[in-house]
């Protein structure tokens, strides 16, 4: 798709509909061709050659004629390695923030992997007509208002980076809750690797990167047979990927050592801490604490201060925390959010004092957003 | 590609002593974006109080004193300029004073040459 756009001079739709039709000849033929030897360069040239004719047939459409004519410098490609990764302009086009982020995250999920709408849509939990139309009003808009293809130049990349992790972040997480056997979260990590390979000189590309693997490495690990979300501290870690865990390591320390840590490094080495320690006993609640001070600079919002005070409670103690859980509360932010409660019920148990943990965590139970977090919950309020 | 800058106020807005004291010149920016062959025209434009609007319904024409939409942003001026895409165009804007302490509407000509 991507070379496609690029092909046509920036025609989407034109692009989305010659990759279909390439597909189709594809399906048509290959059963008794068979598969050609380089597959893609085969696609690329029958959706190449889907595209001219169209452009020809299109008499009003002179200029843009004139535009691939101009475009078309070399022959098409004869070999799946000949084809230029156009990924990453893709990416940046994408993420322009002059589209509305919502947009943005779906946009890059339908250009740059094999997902229908259809499953957009469910993963977002909209209808599909809802979506098809913010896909084609971002389509269109990237048309008329002139949204490059490129990626930006090095003085616009510090402002424009940003935006594609974010939104790869956005698509790593939404993935991770609501369909976490999916594919689209192994896309999201693929996306990443795309990014961080090309861009080798952002550290917070690899950090976001390695957050994945280290989080992902727990997939496993993260719910039980029924559905139910099992705590970092009861998991069992012979379920996590020990092979994703090194190779987040890896990165995240080879993007440390350029010393410009970010939000994603950050978060990559609070992942890293969990994930390398053997048994929930031992975790290094000090420097994860240490950690969470640090990202809360960066990143001043009342979720990571809650987990700042969640870090606290475990390295010095539930009655050092409480208080701090107290300035919190004042938070609008935070009002209905169901993991306040909760942990001030956690802290209250674990500092003896029963009565008030039970009102804390009925409190929890009336916020919580799904079935698997309330069961969780009444587990919780079930211990001594 | 064409597009029209608004160039609007924004009166919620107290823009701090030092993006006063950095923004730039309008003059200069003038003669930097005429000087790229970027800006084709612009005015300022006589403040809301100074308007009409026009309508005609059923053959007759209407005239109201006014804007049409009554907001506290007001439009002060604005330009018309010819840019390889929207980032060269943003990157113009962000160079105009008034972003730094109004705003400024990108809107792409809807017919921009042969297209």
């Amino acid at each position: 798709m991507a070379t496609l756009i690029r092909f046509t001079g920036g025609d989407w739709d034109l692009a989305e509909e010659c990759a279909q039709e390439a597909f189709a000849q594809a399906l048509r033929k290959w059963p008794s061709t068979g598969v050609p030897d380089q597959p893609l360069a085969w696609l690329t040239t029958a959706a190449r050659n889907r595209a001219v004719d169209v452009i020809r047939r299109s008499a009003t459409e002179a200029r843009k004629l004139r535009e691939v004519a101009a475009m078309e410098p070399g022959p098409v490609p004869a070999r799946d390695s000949e084809i230029p990764d156009d990924r990453l302009e893709l990416m940046f086009t994408c993420c322009h923030p002059s589209l509305k982020v919502e947009a943005q995250v779906a946009l890059t999920l339908r250009s740059l992997t094999g997902i229908s709408t259809a499953e957009i849509a469910r993963a977002f939990l909209i209808p599909e007509r809802i979506m098809a139309q913010r896909l084609f009003r971002a389509k269109q808009k990237i048309k008329h208002a002139a949204i490059p293809f490129r990626v930006p130049p090095a003085h616009l990349l510090p402002e424009r980076v940003p935006a594609v992790l974010h939104v790869l972040y956005l698509l790593f997480n939404v993935e991770y809750s609501e369909l976490s056997q999916s594919r689209v979260s192994d896309d999201a990590i693929r996306l990443t690797q795309v990014l961080a390979a090309l861009m080798p000189d952002e550290p917070e590309a690899q950090g976001l990167l390695a957050l994945m693997l280290l989080h992902g490495a727990r997939r496993a690990a993260r719910t039980s047979p029924d559905g139910d979300l099992i705590p970092l501290e009861e998991q069992d870690r012979g379920l996590w990927d020990q092979q994703r865990i090194a190779e987040g390591e890896q990165l995240l320390e080879r993007a440390l050592r350029r010393g410009r840590p970010g939000p994603y490094q950050i978060q990559a080495a609070i992942a890293a801490c969990h994930a390398t320690t053997p048994v929930a006993a031992q975790t290094d609640w000090p420097q994860i604490a240490a950690l969470y001070t640090q990202l809360l600079r960066l990143v001043p919002t009342p979720v990571v201060a809650l987990n700042r005070v969640v870090a606290i409670g475990m390295a010095e103690g539930p009655e050092v925390a409480l208080p701090l859980l107290d300035g919190l509360s004042e938070d609008d932010a935070l009002d209905a959010y169901y993991l306040l409660p909760a942990t001030r019920a956690d802290l209250l148990r674990r500092a003896g004092r029963l009565e008030e943990a039970r009102a804390s965590y009925a409190t929890a139970l009336s916020l919580a957003p799904s079935e698997a977090e309330r069961r969780y919950l009444m587990r919780r309020l079930a211990e001594p | 590609m064409k597009y029209l800058m608004l160039v609007c106020t924004d009166p919620d807005y107290k823009p701090s002593p030092e993006d006063l004291e950095n923004a730039p010149d309008v003059e200069a920016w003038v003669e930097e974006m005429d000087g790229r062959g970027v800006r084709l025209m612009g005015n300022r434009t006589r403040p809301a109080t100074d308007a009409t609007t026009v309508r005609v319904r059923n053959g007759e024409v209407l005239l109201t004193d006014g804007p049409f939409a009554e907001t506290k942003e007001q439009m002060a001026g604005f330009d018309i300029i010819d840019c390889a895409d929207l980032d060269e165009a943003i990157e113009v804007s962000s160079k105009h004073p008034m972003a730094w302490g109004g705003m400024i509407e990108l809107r792409p000509f809807w017919d921009d040459d042969a297209d």
